[in-house]
């Protein structure tokens, strides 16, 4: 995982479940690219085609709640999705996103203020979010130590390729990740 | 403790645990469904090469019962075949039903127990006293290698429901009640613990229900201490003996909720949102809400209960032309029983199209496919745009006494009416 992450925005709403972020009609297909090509397209269909590649999508509250399909951080990361920054996040979709190595930022009430197309870094050691047109930072929370070590090895495929049980992998205490 | 770090503790091999530590817990049941072809991928990626334990994990086709197109019955195939080929001692293929409602049936489920499912409503099964969360594919691929799972230790909410509620009430309004209150983010990464006399008396069917809807609140888990109907009904049926856990008496709650259910009205959840919630009433006294399609099923409600209250409400009667209703057993069991009862007799006389049991059209997969501009009234768990198909599509969020009465009437329409 990068330390710092830059790329150009998308904003959503509150409580965008994973229905929204991955129609039910689609659950069929594996192939993670066609996967990809039609992520958040229960909010608008033209989110995929046009989504800037290493881009970053900044949503409200509860983000990814409903359904626990991995098929929505797959859809996230094959989009060309580099970080999910929102005030909240679901747990399962919590989960799902960390064990493939897809990094969320919680960054509470950050929705209101990002625009669509602004450019975000964020540095995940700091914990901020500096916005480039604005020249605003603003701060993150943790994400708890569990979670950041398996965002740290690129996801729990490669923790568990490695050991093939918990022992390592797994800390004594954390924050957030349930 | 609570009864659910009893859980965790016992399968941890812990005496003793609190919230926010993590633990590495033995899952007692493991249990995969047919959206997740991703599980064996992630699980030979990861080096996967036999399930840990032939006993304690199973496929449930539920989804895709049967399959309606090429790709989901490919992906059946190869689910089959690593079934197969790791000797898995329970398979539920298309003809048995929605997980949550075959598993309790097959006695995989029982108090005390860890289940873990590639299926967010999971939590259904704290109905039984058995701690039931949902997972991702790549989790459950963990799973299948190690028969362990790490969680962290949830903070646990009190919802304490109590008295008895009115005729033409269900579990159902009384789940979309709290939800109301405590919105689509009141209990994420925690668990919650129905509690009060309203939960003591309360049947299986109707405990499955409400827990089945604790996932709604973002809860990683429900529970409900067994009553005498659970232990009946595991009696007959649990495949290993089992524990049932207790809540200490001085355990506190991080958080405690009462509701007060004895004067309750029947509910909806309106479109988009699971906690867009309002008394039926009220809605109906705003606008008229005309309908296109009612919807019976789920693992919410689709059981025999749900069947029966609206088979009596449409028995000798028959629905409008132009509107239909969806009926879908939640399990062959389910389906079998309606039949003998005379349910499917009357439902069908009256006019509504029975489909396999499983998950059918609550996910949008497939029977019963909303059109864009239609609105449909349903006992399913989500109401989310596209939910059942086009985003546009209104879905209200419903008991089935409640759908009966509606669909019937070819808009939404108090039950009470018709339970005098």
């Amino acid at each position: 995982m990068k330390a710092e992450i830059t790329g150009r925005t998308i904003v959503v709403g509150n409580n965008i479940d994973t229905d929204q972020i991955y129609p039910g009609r689609f659950l069929a297909l594996t192939d993670p690219e066609e996967i990809g090509s039609h992520c958040l397209c229960g909010v608008d269909e033209s989110i995929a085609a046009q989504f800037p590649k290493g881009g970053i999508v900044v949503a409200g509250t509860n983000f990814g709640c409903g359904s626990s399909r991995e098929h929505a951080p797959i859809a996230l990361i094959h989009m060309g999705a580099a970080a999910i920054v929102a005030d909240s996040f679901a747990r399962i979709f919590f989960r799902n996103a960390i064990n493939l190595g897809l990094p969320l930022i919680i960054c509470r009430g950050i929705r209101e203020k990002i625009k669509a197309g602004w450019e975000l870094k964020i540095d995940i050691e700091k914990g901020t979010v500096t916005v480039t047109e604005t020249g605003e930072a603003y701060p993150c929370e943790k994400l708890g130590d569990q979670a950041m070590k398996i965002l740290e090895a690129g996801g729990i495929k490669p923790l568990m390729r490695k050991s093939h049980h918990f022992s390592k992998i797994v800390l004594a205490k954390s924050d957030y990740i349930c | 403790m609570h009864a659910i770090e009893k859980i965790l503790a016992k399968n941890s091999g812990r005496t003793e645990l609190h919230a926010g530590e993590i633990v590495v817990a033995k899952v007692d049941f493991a249990e995969i469904n047919d959206l997740y072809l991703q599980t064996i991928y992630s699980f030979y990626e990861m080096g996967g090469e036999k399930v840990w334990d032939s006993e304690r994990a199973a496929f449930v086709f539920d989804h895709y019962a049967p399959a309606p197109d090429m790709k989901s019955a490919e992906n059946h195939g190869k689910m089959r075949e690593f079934a197969k080929k790791n000797h898995l001692r329970f398979h539920f293929d298309t003809n048995c039903g929605v997980c949550h409602q075959v598993m309790p049936e097959a006695g995989v489920i029982y108090p005390g127990m860890i289940v873990v499912a590639t299926d967010s409503h999971t939590t259904t099964h704290g109905a039984f006293g058995a701690m039931g969360t949902g997972c991702g594919a790549t989790d459950m691929a963990t799973i299948l290698m190690t028969g362990e799972l790490w969680f962290r230790v949830p903070e646990i909410i009190e919802i304490r429901l109590e008295g008895e509620t009115p005729k033409g009430v269900y579990p159902k309004d009384v789940i979309l009640h709290v939800l109301g209150k405590l919105k689509a983010d009141g209990a994420v990464y925690k668990a919650i613990d129905f509690t009060g006399s309203y939960v003591e008396q309360l049947g299986v069917s109707g405990r499955m229900v409400i827990c089945n809807m604790a996932v709604e609140m973002g809860a990683k888990t429900a529970y409900m201490q067994p009553n005498q109907a659970v232990l009946d009904y595991v009696a007959s049926r649990a495949i290993r003996s089992y524990e049932v856990q207790q809540t200490d008496p001085d355990f506190v709650y991080e958080e405690q909720y009462v509701f007060d259910v004895s004067d309750l009205e029947p509910q909806l959840a309106c479109p988009h949102s699971v906690d867009q919630v309002a008394p039926l009433s009220d809605v109906v006294q705003e606008k008229e809400v005309r309908l296109d399609q009612g919807y019976i099923g789920s693992c919410t409600g689709g059981r025999v209960e749900d069947l029966a209250v609206a088979a009596k409400i449409l028995d000798g009667k028959h629905i409008p032309e132009y509107t239909r209703l969806i009926v879908v057993p939640a399990s062959a069991e389910v389906m079998q029983t309606c039949m003998e009862k005379g349910y499917i007799q009357s439902l069908m006389r009256a006019g509504a199209t029975i489909t396999t049991p499983g998950c059918g059209a609550c996910l949008g997969a497939h029977e019963g496919i909303l059109a864009p501009g239609e609105t449909c009234i349903t006992t399913t768990n989500r109401n989310f745009p596209g939910r059942m198909g086009a985003v546009d599509a209104q879905i209200y969020l419903a008991s089935p006494a409640t759908v009966a009465a509606s669909i019937l009437n070819g808009r939404i329409t108090d039950p009470r009416n018709y339970l005098l």
